[in-house]
């Protein structure tokens, strides 16, 4: 019994490391159709950029800050100087640039820092807390509130605020949104600084856990992108939901089944929720006037 | 091929006045400078650029300078292939040292073998000197040593019954394949064995299995990358109060950082002397030379010194050694005279070459260390 409650713990904790990468990706999807590639990058400059701030003697918080905010300004470039040129352009090449860039993050990260792992401290130390017979580390719980945090403040985001549906509106027809007087050009730069926010702010939190380097982007990326399709792309219910259902599963097959097939335990799984439900557990049915 | 080139190179050096002890001694080199194995190529490249121009201030060998030149294959083998015909067909080079990974160093060696140029690599696969090529040599321990170097130490402890959890990467794979193959010829009795991915974030699962197998007495880590810190802070979040072992993969002051002080007191792991070159013994023979080497590395690139830069150190003193007594830059001459390096030592260990062992390090090239107060101590 305590074994399950571990294996439970464990798969909570990475789960809800996915899920705050995958609520990452749903603004700019919400926003534009585009699934945000370098999105994995925010989390890993998140990360990255607090180790060195921190390094260079900064308190936690205040590193932690400068770190959100130098991504959302990333962010917000990338918007600026490679999404909005390519305006007209098919939602792929939209993709594909999204591609080009999270290559170019990369790069210049492992230039301007380094190419070694590291990590901070815990944000309430390494103490152990015994829960049921198992163990969990007060960082798991930061990730899980964060995640929890996040995915509120985006649900009330696009029900209850004008800009988030502003936001829907604008993915939803560009034209139309723009003829009742939305100004679809600041509607995407909003939505790629947020989204860039809650990339660095999961690297944030996450980092004690999963340590960081240049290029754990790609990695988190695809986990990332696994548990919102699970979920269902675009709906922050659903990036929670698929993120800590992957996690879960992963942590059952490795203590259960065995640790050779858990990351295909997994994809079996969202392959099998796919077949049936091809827009996820709670995508939106899709429905495309002609 | 091996015919007509021999043919070929015998005619070239008949045609010549007095074959190559001319001008300079050029020594090639293809390493990973860039790309996913830059953690290995990089030091190395940097290390011999330090050794050739020290040894070339210092007068060159036997009044000879020498001329390096690099290439940086980005840990492609085709690449190094390339790098490897164009060092001995335009360059001409005597003798080439490279290849960072096993990819690249077997990619390149039907290169070298038909070519006849000496040639010492700097990765880890036993299968680079296992069966022996003649012109190839290398310098790393191999795995399985780091295995048996584990379960020595464990036989000592009178420890029987251990368990594994090794990363699925190329070094966590290859390194579990080693120990498993060696365990049983020290009494050891792996009853566990569980596996995590390269970019996994917590181990908590594989490691409660670990803890709940009857009988288990200590745990070995095979690893590279943050997994196998991440396994030692899990070993401690979840309490398990046994000897805990990692591999030389992770043998750097970067992998304390990363577990913790507290996580990661009284692991053990096997490492290279260069690592604790502060704590050896004045009279340990590689005390000198590890210092010698550390203290000129820091202060000309300031950044810490590695293991992966040691080897490339040991590749080219064995190798500038070898041109001194070989007393020429002719490549049969320096290929004789590098098998015949006895007692060499370097910051790995102390190489002793033969027909049948171009490796030529033995156990005694790995310390047994343990992680205490966030520093290492020698165990024995």
């Amino acid at each position: 019994m305590p074994e399950l409650m571990q294996f439970l713990l464990s798969g909570l904790t990475v789960g809800a490391v996915y899920a705050l990468v995958a609520l990452g990706f749903t603004i700019i999807y919400n926003a534009s159709d585009v699934v945000n590639f370098a999105q994995g990058e925010f989390v890993m400059l998140g990360g990255m950029i607090t180790v060195f701030a921190y390094g260079a003697g900064a308190p936690l918080p205040l590193a932690a800050a400068v770190a959100i905010l130098t991504t959302v300004f990333v962010g917000v470039a990338l918007n600026k100087l490679a999404i909005e040129p390519a305006r007209g352009a098919p939602v792929v090449s939209l993709i594909i640039i999204t591609i080009g860039a999270s290559i170019l993050i990369r790069g210049v990260t492992q230039i301007v820092f380094d190419k070694q792992i590291h990590r901070f401290p815990a944000f309430t130390g390494d103490a152990p807390i015994p829960f049921f017979g198992a163990t969990l580390l007060p960082q798991s719980l930061w990730v899980v509130g964060g995640a929890l945090t996040v995915f509120v403040g985006l649900y009330l985001f696009f029900t209850k605020t004008l800009t988030g549906k502003a936001v829907l509106a604008t993915a939803n027809n560009r034209l139309a949104a723009q003829l009742v007087g939305i100004n679809t050009g600041w509607v995407m730069t909003l939505s790629f600084g947020l989204s860039a926010a809650i990339g660095a702010l999961a690297g944030v939190l996450v980092t004690p856990i999963t340590l960081t380097s240049y290029d754990v982007g790609i990695g988190l990326a695809l986990k990332g992108f696994a548990a919102a399709m699970l979920g269902g792309m675009g709906n922050p219910k659903g990036a929670l939901v698929g993120g800590l259902l992957l996690g879960v599963i992963e942590a059952m097959t490795a203590g259960y089944l065995s640790s050779q097939y858990k990351d295909a335990a997994a994809f079996v799984v969202i392959l099998a929720v796919l077949f049936a439900m091809p827009q996820g557990l709670f995508g939106a049915k899709s429905t495309e006037r002609v | 091929m091996k015919v007509l080139a021999s043919t070929a190179l015998a005619a070239l050096m008949a045609a010549g006045p007095a074959g190559p002890a001319l001008a300079d001694i050029k020594i090639g080199s293809t390493l990973a400078m860039t790309g996913p194995a830059s953690f290995l190529g990089d030091p190395e490249a940097k290390t011999l650029e330090m050794l050739v121009e020290e040894v070339n201030a210092a007068g060159g060998i036997n009044g000879e300078m020498i001329e390096l030149i690099q290439y940086d294959d980005g840990a492609d083998p085709n690449k190094a292939r390339t790098f490897a015909v164009r060092l001995i067909e335009d360059d001409e080079v005597v003798a080439i040292i490279g290849g960072s990974t096993t990819g690249t160093t077997l990619a390149l060696m039907p290169e070298v073998d038909a070519a006849g140029i000496p040639f010492i690599s700097l990765a880890g696969s036993i299968s680079i000197i296992d069966p022996v090529e003649p012109y190839t040599f290398k310098t790393p321990h191999t795995d399985r040593m780091a295995c048996q170097k584990v379960f020595e130490d464990m036989q000592k402890r009178g420890i029987s019954k251990i368990g594994m959890i090794s990363g699925t990467g190329g070094f966590g794979a290859s390194m579990r394949k080693q120990c498993l193959e060696v365990a049983s010829d020290y009494g050891i009795d792996v009853i566990a064995d569980e596996s995590y991915g390269p970019k996994d974030a917590d181990m908590t699962p594989q490691l409660t299995n670990i803890k709940a197998t009857d009988g288990i007495e200590a745990v070995l880590n095979p690893g590279f990358g943050q997994g196998p810190a991440i396994v030692t802070r899990n070993y401690s979040q979840l309490g398990i109060d046994l000897p805990l072992y990692q591999s030389h993969g992770v043998a750097s002051q970067g992998f304390i950082d990363l577990a913790g002080n507290e996580a990661a007191e009284g692991v053990r792991l096997p490492g290279t002397a260069l690592l604790v070159a502060d704590i050896l013994p004045a009279d340990d023979p590689q005390t000198e030379i590890v210092r010698a080497y550390k203290t000129a590395f820091e202060q000309k690139y300031e950044m810490p010194v590695s293991t992966f830069g040691g080897y490339a150190h040991d590749a080219f003193r064995i190798l500038v050694a070898a041109i001194e007594k070989a007393g020429s830059s002719d490549p049969e001459a320096i290929r004789d005279a590098i098998e015949e390096t006895s007692g060499l030592v370097g910051t790995t260990g102390t190489y002793t070459f033969s027909a049948d062992d171009h490796l030529g390090l033995d156990l005694s090239a790995f310390k047994m260390l343990e992680i205490n107060n966030g520093g290492w101590t020698l165990v024995d």
